[in-house]
């Protein structure tokens, strides 16, 4: 059993992973890991290769591979350590890693600082409790997608697709291209969970229909699906007596949410956020394990994967800081709550300010999609801040930088979205940059 | 006869001819295989323990419900007693967790009272009435309404697909052959004594054939003119827990029973799981395990009588069984159309528990028809161990990993399965052909992301240890493929159409 050391370590190298172990190496982490259960880094990017990441982050459009590469390009050029086909059996308080693969068998590094970085995983079916039978042909929509784009296998000719989550939404087009026949998509919610620019250029560009309101109630078949039976839902989702049809497909790809991937966390003791089910953690992205930081999908789920970087960047530097002394005292930690319209935030809390720093950015979903409205800022129960949003969707994530000076000594922070008095000139809604 | 498994041919004759690869199947093939004897099974599916085996309560029951007398109440205490026997060395994950039949009322109380006395009438050992307190202590989470309990220390839980892989493993380690993919298609009978097994890969001549065909064994009844019983199939649905909330609860609890059925129970299971279910719905199509909306609604209503607070966020499948029920007891003995043919039919609850003990009890019966029996010196009666990764200490995983680099590969990240242990899977004597095989046996995709990571590496690993491209991997039946190429599907194809 080897045992060595490092400053930083991150568990998981996707996106997440490595631009934490670069923002740790950039900031003085002399030995940073990232360890990786694949066989190459980049995480979920590798299997999405469609357009449409990194417009923010490098100001283009590149598929999931490009953006990853650019990390992995990165990284390369860097000393900081990459362990491949290696899977971390436990993380333990104190910074103690145990983890395995073929070729190194088990390792135990100590490490100064830790960022979890394990991304998320795939509602599943059962999650869901949709009733039928078990046949082939029913798959996560994510575990489709790695199979089409990465294997080169198909999951079936005629699909349905139940929820309307992203992922679900870019294999609609991509089992298009294939070949296969995309019945439908099939929505509980009265809207739909996906990005607005997947639901055009995945279903409305190549005439699939979204069907909102409308659960899947049974899957049919006993080798293969055969098909399943759905119905319309009220407003309480509760099915509708009568509006039930039946459509014939051979696969059933699911998209109905991403699940934070918790597990070593939660073995370690982690505090976490229901509502997200991620950990909790402070503006420094550290969670309630000391020198245990968090950052990406198993943080909060989030839209774009910019943002995961940027966030990645945030815990990076933050265990850089811890490993080497500099990350100042918590102090006494100030609670941050999503109020009214909201679902969720990251943080949850605040620790002490470092000295210096003017705004601190925080990260919502939106609890109901809404129009115009105001997002408000309350600092112990007194409006502090307010600013437009000229839409508001669950899908999206909305993002708020807040100027230290509104915070002062606020010890309750809550955010709410409510809706907007008057009509909010487009011009006005252009989103803010940091 | 050397063993083996796998859908080859048949041979031309056998000595005695066991169809169907359920846990009774195998335990009956595995109690034969201490003879002298050519023992041929035959099973439909890819894989043993694919019909009422691979869905069921996994409980051992005491064996306090049955009445005395009936071959029930008889095999389920024997049974009950050979699986802590046996178990450990068949590789059969066991737990003797205890149960409790738990009473609401004073009516109540006085059914278990009399639960406890025809226990006591069957053998059962250590049955005990429980006060409220009593319970609550062993039970936190429980109704605080309980009244009381009935304690049954013999009640355990078991993996009941490594009950059925561990008797096939050891049948076929002592020269069982069981024929997969293989269906029963006539029973020749000639003056009224079976002659041969007619199937879909040709006649095997025999003169003893035990009929253990679970749902399709009045159908087999019927191919010897034998119309002595009928399988009426009852269905019973569960929803399974993520092992995060496994603390829930510590024993199998029973509400105390109406006359239908044992209700609807909450349970641990050996993997650390827990499970509510299941109801009991009759019908008519003997592989109809749809879940229902208002089946799941009503499991959920009923083991809330017992365990107000249920962590349904953390449900991880739902799923579907099929009982084999002929009446009120088990369809055991001889043909009464056909000298030869023995009935193991009608195996419902306890049945998985029963399982070794109709295994013994069939070699009686079969020994009163006419069956010559020597016994077999080599006859090993155990498995060699598998290691199972997730449960060792670190020194000795670090040990296996030297010994085997794929025990240092994690495929399946829930459970935290290895490659080396899905290999050593597919490679077992029993070994797994499917996606649900692999499962069934180590665990890989039975956790919380229910294969949506590992499903993939899985179908490839199957794929290179099988030597079968992945287009050819199945999930469960014989016809449940699970993905084309490109070029089935340019050619119009469909899944394997």
């Amino acid at each position: 059993m080897r045992e060595l050391s490092y400053d930083v370590v991150t568990i998981g190298g996707g996106p997440a992973g490595m631009a934490a172990a670069l923002a740790a190496r950039e900031n003085g982490a002399e030995r940073v890991l990232i360890i990786e259960r694949d066989r190459e880094l980049g995480g979920i990017l590798q299997q999405c290769i469609h357009n449409g990441f990194g417009l923010r982050r490098f100001e283009e459009e590149l598929t999931g591979p490009g953006y990853a590469h650019r990390y992995i390009d990165m990284v390369k050029a860097t000393d900081i350590d990459v362990w491949l086909d290696t899977t971390v059996l436990a993380a333990e308080p104190g910074g103690v890693i145990t983890s395995v693969s073929p070729h190194a068998g088990m390792t135990v590094v100590r490490a100064k600082s830790v960022v979890y970085s394990m991304g998320c995983r795939e509602r599943t079916r059962g999650a869901i409790r949709t009733p039928g039978s078990r046949p082939a042909g029913v798959f996560t929509a994510g575990a489709a997608q790695r199979m089409v784009n990465m294997e080169g296998y198909l999951p079936g000719k005629d699909v349905v697709i139940v929820g309307s989550g992203d992922i679900g939404l870019i294999m609609a087009r991509r089992m298009t291209f294939e070949g296969a026949k995309v019945k439908a998509v099939f929505e509980i919610m009265p809207y739909s969970n996906g990005l607005t620019r997947n639901i055009v250029q995945c279903l409305e560009d190549f005439g699939i229909p979204l069907y909102l309101g409308h659960s899947v109630t049974a899957i049919h078949g006993k080798d293969r699906v055969t098909g399943v039976t759905v119905s319309k839902v009220n407003d309480r989702l509760e099915v509708i007596d009568g509006t039930a049809f039946d459509v014939s497909c051979d696969c059933v790809l699911l998209s109905v949410g991403l699940i934070p991937e918790n597990e070593l966390g939660r073995a370690a003791g982690l505090a976490l956020d229901p509502v997200t089910s991620g950990a909790q953690v402070d503006q420094f992205r550290q969670t309630s394990i000391p020198g245990f930081f968090a950052a990406g999908n198993v943080l909060h789920v989030h839209d774009l994967v910019d943002w995961v970087s940027e966030e990645a960047a945030i815990a990076g530097r933050s265990a850089a800081r811890h490993a080497s002394g500099e990350l100042p005292a918590a102090g006494p930690e100030r609670s941050v709550t999503a109020g009214e319209g909201l679902r969720t935030v990251v943080p949850q809390r605040l620790s002490a300010f470092e000295p210096g720093k003017m705004s601190t950015r925080f990260y919502f979903r939106a609890a109901k999609p809404m129009g115009a409205s105001l997002l408000q800022f309350w600092a112990d129960g007194v409006l502090a801040f307010e600013r437009k949003l000229r839409v508001v969707k669950p899908s999206e994530m909305i993002v708020a930088d807040i100027p230290v000076r509104k915070i002062g000594d606020a010890q309750t922070l809550e955010f709410r979205v409510v809706p907007a008095p008057e009509k909010i000139e487009a011009e006005d809604a252009i989103e803010e940059e940091a | 006869m050397a063993g083996s498994f796998g859908a080859g041919p048949v041979p031309d004759s056998a000595d005695v001819v066991v169809i169907g690869g359920g846990v009774v199947g195998c335990a009956i093939a595995r109690a034969l295989s201490r003879f002298d004897l050519s023992v041929l099974m035959i099973e439909r599916s890819p894989d043993v323990a694919t019909g009422t085996s691979k869905a069921n309560s996994g409980i051992l029951h005491a064996g306090f419900d049955a009445e005395p007398g009936t071959w029930k109440a008889r095999l389920n205490v024997q049974g009950a007693r050979l699986y802590a026997e046996l178990s450990e060395g068949l590789g059969i994950p066991r737990k003797a967790t205890g149960s409790l039949v738990v009473a609401k009322d004073a009516a109540q109380m006085e059914t278990v009272a009399d639960l406890r006395h025809r226990g006591i009438d069957n053998g059962v050992p250590g049955l005990e009435i429980w006060s409220r307190e009593q319970v609550l202590a062993h039970e936190p989470n429980i109704s605080p309404d309980v009244a009381g309990a009935l304690w049954a220390p013999t009640g355990a839980i078991v993996c009941p697909f490594l009950a059925t892989v561990g008797f096939a493993e050891n049948a076929i380690r002592n020269g069982v052959r069981i024929v997969t993919e293989c269906a029963v298609t006539g029973l020749d009978v000639a003056d009224r004594q079976v002659v041969a097994v007619q199937t879909t890969r040709g006649r095997v001549a025999t003169r003893f054939v035990v009929n253990a065909a679970g749902l399709h064994s009045g159908e087999i009844a019927r191919l010897a003119g034998d119309d002595s019983f009928t399988i009426k199939p009852r269905r019973g649905e569960y929803i399974l827990f993520d092992r995060s909330v496994g603390q829930l609860v510590n024993t199998v609890l029973f509400p105390t029973p109406d006359k239908v059925s044992k209700g609807i129970l909450v349970s641990p299971t050996v993997h650390g799981n827990v499970f509510i279910g299941p109801d009991a719905t009759e019908i008519d199509d003997p592989e109809d395990r749809e879940t229902t909306a208002g089946g799941l609604a009503g499991i959920i209503a009923g083991a809330r009588r017992i365990m107000p607070t249920l962590p349904l966020g953390t449900a991880i499948t739902e799923f579907a069984g099929l009982r084999a029920a002929a009446g009120k007891d088990f369809v055991i003995g001889p043909s009464p159309a056909a000298r030869g043919l023995v009935h193991a039919a009608g195996i419902q609850s306890p049945g998985l528990t029963s399982a070794p003990a109709i295994g013994e009890v069939m070699v009686e019966v079969l020994q009163d028809v006419g069956l010559r029996l020597r016994s077999k010196a080599s006859f090993v009666p155990v498995n060699p161990a598998k290691p199972r990764f997730h449960e060792m200490d670190r020194t000795t995983q670090a040990e296996l990993i030297a010994a085997d680099p794929l025990f240092g590969r994690v495929i399946c990240r829930c459970e935290t399965i290895t490659e080396a242990e899905i290999v050593a899977a597919i490679l077992a004597p029993c070994g797994a052909r499917t996606v649900d095989g692999v499962k069934r046996r180590v665990r890989a995709g039975a956790g919380r992301c229910q294969g949506g990571f590992c499903g993939p590496r899985v179908t490839a690993i199957l794929a290179r240890e099988l030597g079968i491209p992945v287009t050819a991997v199945r999930k469960d039946s014989a016809d449940s493929w699970l993905f084309l190429s490109r070029a089935d599907l340019e050619a119009g194809e469909g899944v394997h159409a």
